[in-house]
């Protein structure tokens, strides 16, 4: 593939301390950015627990792809473009269901869960014309890692588990606020912005923003929540480059792993109406590990491109356009866990999320005046290089920063450079 | 009162189911609760959401579901769901200047009308009124609509009408929705 005239030498976009500003507005980017990033390396589509039985699905997005994510009667999972072999026709039109199959409502071509096309309705015209088997639905590769499901359009990705590389640690942190019950999803809030996708996902490891847009939030929490996130000042809260454009940013940093537990934290005022309920079936020790685990993880983990596991949600951005993204913030609980938990969960979840949440409208306001303010000086740079001074490696040598630095950002520019100019 | 109203009293409780049934003018309780809801929509364009607290009755539920069928708001994730504590803390934050978005606010113009009488409890000490709402709205340019079916439950204990419950079913409340800094 070569570069159009129109885009300018990308490599030059992105240095380390800054990127241009025509990342976030330039169509012609947003184009390639679907071809070389979206379209090629993995993607996050859904969560295992939201296809749990056989013959459940779920409609997504790879880039802007439609797919469909269907877990078949042999209990595999399969990630399968929204697309009749036939003349085109998307075939599954609800987000979400339970059935056998997919029969495109154009001409009646039916599909099984796992994209087989099994009938053609008076068949006696494609005789010696057209094979079932060869036109089944475009099955996408399918990887899987602690539930979580990624697909690709690019057959030759290098398998999931070395994409994910340093992430994979996080991953199974984050997984432990289920307090030894499985994770599950228990709904979403979706809302779009008018900006572009990349300003949402140098958000989630941006804890330099949050005392400041998230003010109103913290007024509304009590005194324990709110200096539970006392980053600012907070010398153990720091930020983590995990290779292949991922990064974590702790908040709470004893409660990154929550299986360990030094019996100094006194648990919050807040839940006592929880604690009294679980008390009366389980012991001490089960009840405090529960309820520490009820704001979710202590950090905020960014998977490039598209997902984040952020305290206790799954954030998951869709481009819709170069100045159109799509954001969903998916409420997790405990599968078999205590209800009063799960419940206790959705309240804090609508608390914060969702277009009438405390918090998401002031992130949606700052990510739409990015957008307008960035069109005003086109030939001006955004700035990533705060902490560049103090990011040091940790043990593991990942670059690592104060949590209020831009490390994790630098990070995901680094694989975006590296994936826009890897045409080959 | 008229027998040809429809009531859907369940043990004491009034059903949210949406039933058909005229809006009867003669009752001056479904009056008094259609000028409610019209006061109500009036303060809410105006942000005047202090005055709009004073027409809730204690222990009032508002509820913004994101299930289109649901009752079990409390087993679901809503876009919102607001007891007394958490409806004063997001007026508090819609008029407190700390938050961006609020202060940034969409201006609106809503119309409420298709009222129906969907219950009437037996003691006729509370009402249920159904009614369409078209919110009209406009920030940076851009003018936007949302709707949604509205439910209101008022009561006339005490020194007359109060909101017990306002159920707000937007018509696209499962795809995405757009934040814009003020209430429905
Ligand atoms: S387009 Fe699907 S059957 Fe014809
Ligand atoms: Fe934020």
């Amino acid at each position: 593939m070569t570069v159009s005239p129109e885009v300018p030498d990308i490599a030059a976009l992105v240095e380390d301390d800054r990127v241009a500003g025509t990342l976030y507005t330039g169509p012609e980017l947003f184009e390639l950015e679907m071809d070389r990033i979206f379209h090629r390396t993995w993607v996050w589509v859904a969560h295992e627990s939201e296809i749990a039985k056989a013959g459940d699905f779920k409609t997504a997005w790879v880039g802007r792809r439609p797919v469909i994510v269907s877990r078949d009667r042999r209990g595999g999972i399969n990630v399968l473009l929204n697309r009749c072999r036939h003349r085109g026709a998307s075939v599954c039109d609800v987000p979400k269901g339970n059935g056998n199959g997919f029969t495109c409502p154009y001409h009646a071509w039916s599909y099984a869960l796992d994209g087989t096309l099994r009938g053609i309705p008076y068949p006696e015209g494609y005789e010696n014309v057209t094979e079932k088997k060869d036109l089944p639905l475009q099955r996408l590769k399918v990887g899987t890692y602690a539930g979580m499901i990624f697909a690709s359009f690019n057959d030759e990705i290098e398998p999931l588990e070395d994409f994910l590389g340093g992430a994979r640690l996080w991953i199974d942190r984050f997984m432990k606020q289920g307090a030894g019950f499985p994770i599950k999803v228990q709904g979403e809030h979706k809302f779009r912005f008018q900006g572009n996708w990349k300003i949402q996902l140098e958000n989630t490891t941006d804890w330099y923003h949050f005392p400041i847009v998230h003010r109103s939030w913290m007024s509304s929490v009590d005194a324990e929540t709110a200096s539970m996130l006392s980053i600012m000042t907070d010398e153990s809260a720091v930020t983590h480059a995990l290779g292949n454009g991922h990064s974590v940013s702790v908040s709470v940093a004893e409660h990154v792993d929550l299986d360990v537990d030094d019996g100094s934290e006194k648990l919050q005022d807040r839940f006592s109406h929880v604690i009294e309920e679980l008390s009366k079936d389980l012991p001490p020790e089960r009840v405090r590990r529960i309820v520490r685990s009820l704001h979710g993880a202590g950090f905020n983990l960014n998977l490039f491109p598209n997902v984040a596991m952020s305290m206790s949600f799954f954030r998951v951005l869709r481009p819709i356009s170069v100045a159109e993204t799509e954001i969903r913030h998916v409420a997790l609980g405990l599968d078999g866990g205590p209800e009063i938990v799960n419940r206790e969960r959705l309240r804090i979840h609508e608390h914060f999320q969702g277009p009438f949440g405390f918090g998401s409208p002031d992130d949606a306001e700052a990510w739409n005046r990015v957008q307008r303010g960035v069109t005003g000086g086109a030939d001006m740079p955004i700035l990533v290089n705060r902490g560049l001074g103090r990011e040091k490696p940790n043990d593991l040598g990942q670059p690592t920063s104060h949590a209020t630095d831009e490390t994790g950002m630098r990070e995901a520019y680094a694989m975006w450079k590296r994936m826009m100019t890897d045409v080959k | 009162m008229s027998s040809d109203v429809l009531s859907t009293t369940v043990g004491g409780v009034l059903s949210t189911a949406v039933v058909d049934a005229e809006l009867p003018l003669d009752d001056p309780r479904a009056l008094a609760a259609l000028s409610l809801i019209w006061r109500e929509a009036r303060l809410l364009d105006a942000k005047r959401y202090e005055e709009w607290d004073t027409l809730w009755a204690e222990g009032g539920e508002y509820v913004v579901p994101i299930d289109p069928e649901t009752t079990d708001f409390a087993g679901s994730l809503n876009l919102m769901y607001d007891n007394d504590r958490m409806r004063r803390m997001r007026i508090e934050r819609l008029t407190g200047g700390l938050s961006i978005s609020a202060t940034a606010a969409a201006r609106t113009v809503r119309s409420v009308s298709r009222f129906t009488v969907a219950a009437r409890d037996e003691s006729e000490d509370s009402i249920e009124i159904c009614s369409a709402q078209v919110v009209v709205g406009y920030k940076r340019g851009e003018t936007f609509v949302l709707a949604a079916d509205l439910t209101h439950r008022i009561a006339f204990a005490g020194d007359g009408p109060r909101i017990v419950r306002k159920i707000v079913r937007l018509i696209n409340s499962e795809d995405a929705v757009t934040a814009s800094g003020f209430l429905l």
